[in-house]
């Protein structure tokens, strides 16, 4: 466990380098952790796949005795959960749904065919939540398909864009800015602000990309979300 | 239920409802959101006897037209803009009494980019995940989750009653108000990943001029100058984002991020701009000037302290007396209320965000109680 400051309103405390599920089993056990042991001055935390970034009032508590105090905490991992959800993500892949395909494809160096099979063939494990409302940090990507992110990210990415970013997969629930190669793109409704809960998918669950056939069956649950009779399928696994 | 309402008639170049924005809920990927510059939205607040927090007009360059309903006072704080009342100039940074049926109309800014309208009671629209702040990426809270236009009628709280509001202005001492230029020095604490970083790529941050990007947004300023070089490469395994995060992609342009930020992000962030820097960044229009000086965290700390100093002192001069009955005092973060006469007073609720009526039985005439505000900062 290191600190590293980010600006003087905030400290991230940083358990590795890598997605690894024990490093993030250890992320979100601290976070419980500092929930549980009512610093004086912590305001909220955000947990990730492999740090948690703790903002603090300073008016409250120096960097020092934050620090201090999240050292003296027993931080270990969580038993892993035995059973847990997997959320269908009905996807289509390519075309201008997904126009980083054939870049993945050609750095991979394999058929779009392989990469839309070799992305949608596993159960993702949804580390963290972040980026942007509703947006599952997922880990599990096959070491071929691990790109690049783009040297500049795009300014507007469509809600539902699924990417790829170096060892990381996730989809976009709304339109956001981006440095994610985009591969795909679901008509999902991953975040709603005034449902509860205000995300289908949360930390813990698995996720599973589902290839859709053509334009026509993306348009088809695309209209089913929009007049709201469309619930995502969730199994549960173990 | 409210009772007061404001009617846009025209919405401005970027007019947005802003509070300090919505916290708690980055672990679920929710930006926080909230006034780019939240030093002039809670001075704004202060100088209409809201809580600091309240939720206010954000104002971007060029400013509303707005017919008031009913009677109202109102405070513009932040960049210089021309702001009139039916016909005649009124000052900024300081309470405007407003009758029913009048036209504010605020003009384009002459020098930085936003300001604050604050209106005694507060802009009343819904808290989501309890703002009131617009998230224009999320498209919700605020008003309908999206920039104002044209026509647009919003709710306005139920506001204090105050009884004088003459000295509701600056006090000596301080500046009216300041000046923004085209030139901005912004202090940063490095990190949290500056060990990603050559040497000369930190050097050159710390030593260039860069300008300020017509992309530049609520969500983060773009800008342009020497490329910031990376030690092994710009990506690394996604992790938190701290407000005024000054991100450095493959490019080697730094994008400063800012109220709209996700909450977690992949590049590395070699510095983070401090807290009391980050309103007069958001000040910058795109062609500005911008250059860095590193600091420590102790010293970022410190000029946080001389800034709340300086509220608190704007605090203690305005004149809350808020029903002529009560009296209120405020020391730090304390407030002490004096109530003469008992029954229903107006007072900031504790929460810090919102004004409430309370009734008060069991004090007696004279009798002093205390209650602590918490610091709308947070």
């Amino acid at each position: 466990m290191r600190f590293l400051p980010a600006g003087d309103q905030a400290v991230v405390v940083e358990f590795g380098s890598v997605i690894d599920p024990e490093i993030n089993a250890l992320v979100h056990r601290a976070a419980a952790a500092i929930d549980a042991s009512d610093i004086d001055g912590v305001l909220e935390m955000v947990p990730t796949y492999r740090s948690l970034l703790v903002y603090y009032d300073p008016l409250e508590v120096s960097l020092h005795e934050l620090q201090e105090q999240i050292s003296g905490l027993a931080i270990v991992a969580d038993e892993i959960r035995d059973e847990f959800r997997i959320v269908e993500i009905p996807t289509l892949y390519g075309g201008e749904h997904g126009p980083d395909l054939e870049f993945v494809a050609q750095n991979a160096g394999m058929a779009e065919s392989e990469v839309i099979a070799l992305h949608s063939g596993t159960d993702y494990l949804v580390y963290t939540m972040g980026f942007s409302p509703g947006f599952p940090y997922l880990g599990g990507l096959d070491m071929r398909l691990h790109t690049p992110r783009l040297p500049s990210p795009r300014t507007l990415i469509p809600a539902g864009s699924v990417g790829i970013a170096e060892t990381q997969t996730g989809v976009y629930p709304v339109a956001s800015p981006g440095g994610w190669r985009l591969i795909g793109r679901s008509p999902l409704r991953l975040f709603d602000p005034l449902a509860s809960p205000p995300t289908v998918i949360n930390a813990g669950d698995r996720v599973r990309f589902v290839p859709l056939d053509d334009e026509a069956a993306y348009d088809d649950i695309d209209r089913q979300v929009k007049e709201g009779t469309y619930s995502a399928i969730t199994r549960v696994g173990r | 239920m409210s009772s007061q309402s404001i009617e846009l008639i025209s919405a401005g170049l970027l007019t947005t409802v802003q509070d300090l924005g919505r916290r708690g809920y980055q672990r679920y990927g929710i930006p926080v959101c909230g006034a780019l510059d939240p030093v002039s939205l809670r001075i704004a607040n202060v100088l209409v006897g809201n809580p600091e927090g309240e939720a206010c007009l954000e104002i971007t360059a060029l400013g509303p037209t707005i017919r008031f309903i009913s009677d109202s006072v109102v405070a513009l704080v932040g960049a210089d803009f021309k702001i009139d009342l039916d016909g005649r100039e009124v000052r900024t940074w300081e309470s405007v009494e407003v009758s029913a049926g009048s036209i504010l109309s605020i003009g384009a800014a002459s020098d930085g980019l936003r300001a604050y309208l604050a209106i005694a009671g507060g802009i009343d629209v819904p808290p989501v995940m309890n703002s009131r702040s617009t998230d224009l990426k999320g498209v919700f809270g605020g008003f309908e989750g999206r920039p104002l236009q044209d026509g647009d009628s919003l709710p306005v709280g139920d506001s204090p009653h105050v009884a004088d509001w003459s000295q509701r202005g600056l006090p000596a001492g301080i500046s009216r108000q300041p000046t923004f230029g085209q030139e901005f020095q912004i202090r940063v604490v490095l990190g949290p990943q500056d060990g990603e970083f050559t040497q000369t790529g930190i050097d050159t941050m710390l030593t260039s001029e860069y300008t300020v990007s017509v992309d530049s947004d609520r969500m983060g300023y773009r800008l342009e100058g020497a490329e910031i070089t990376h030690e092994r490469g710009p990506d690394i395994v996604s992790d938190g984002t701290a407000l005024g995060s000054v991100q450095v992609p493959g490019s080697g342009q730094p994008i400063i991020l800012l109220a709209d930020r996700g909450t977690t992000g992949g590049y590395t962030k070699i510095a983070t701009v401090i807290a009391p820097d980050i309103g007069l960044l958001s000040q910058a229009l795109p062609g500005a000037k911008v250059r860095f000086t590193a600091v420590s965290v102790e010293e970022a700390h410190e000029a946080q302290r001389e800034q709340e100093s300086m509220i608190r002192e704007i605090k203690s001069h305005v004149d809350l007396d808020l029903t002529g009955a009560v009296s209120v005092r405020s020391e730090g973060s304390e407030v002490r209320v004096v109530d003469e006469s008992g029954g229903r007073i107006a007072v900031p609720d504790v929460t810090g965000s919102r004004t409430s009526t309370r009734t008060i039985s069991t004090i007696a005439d004279g009798e002093e109680f205390e209650f602590e505000l918490t610091t709308a900062f947070q």
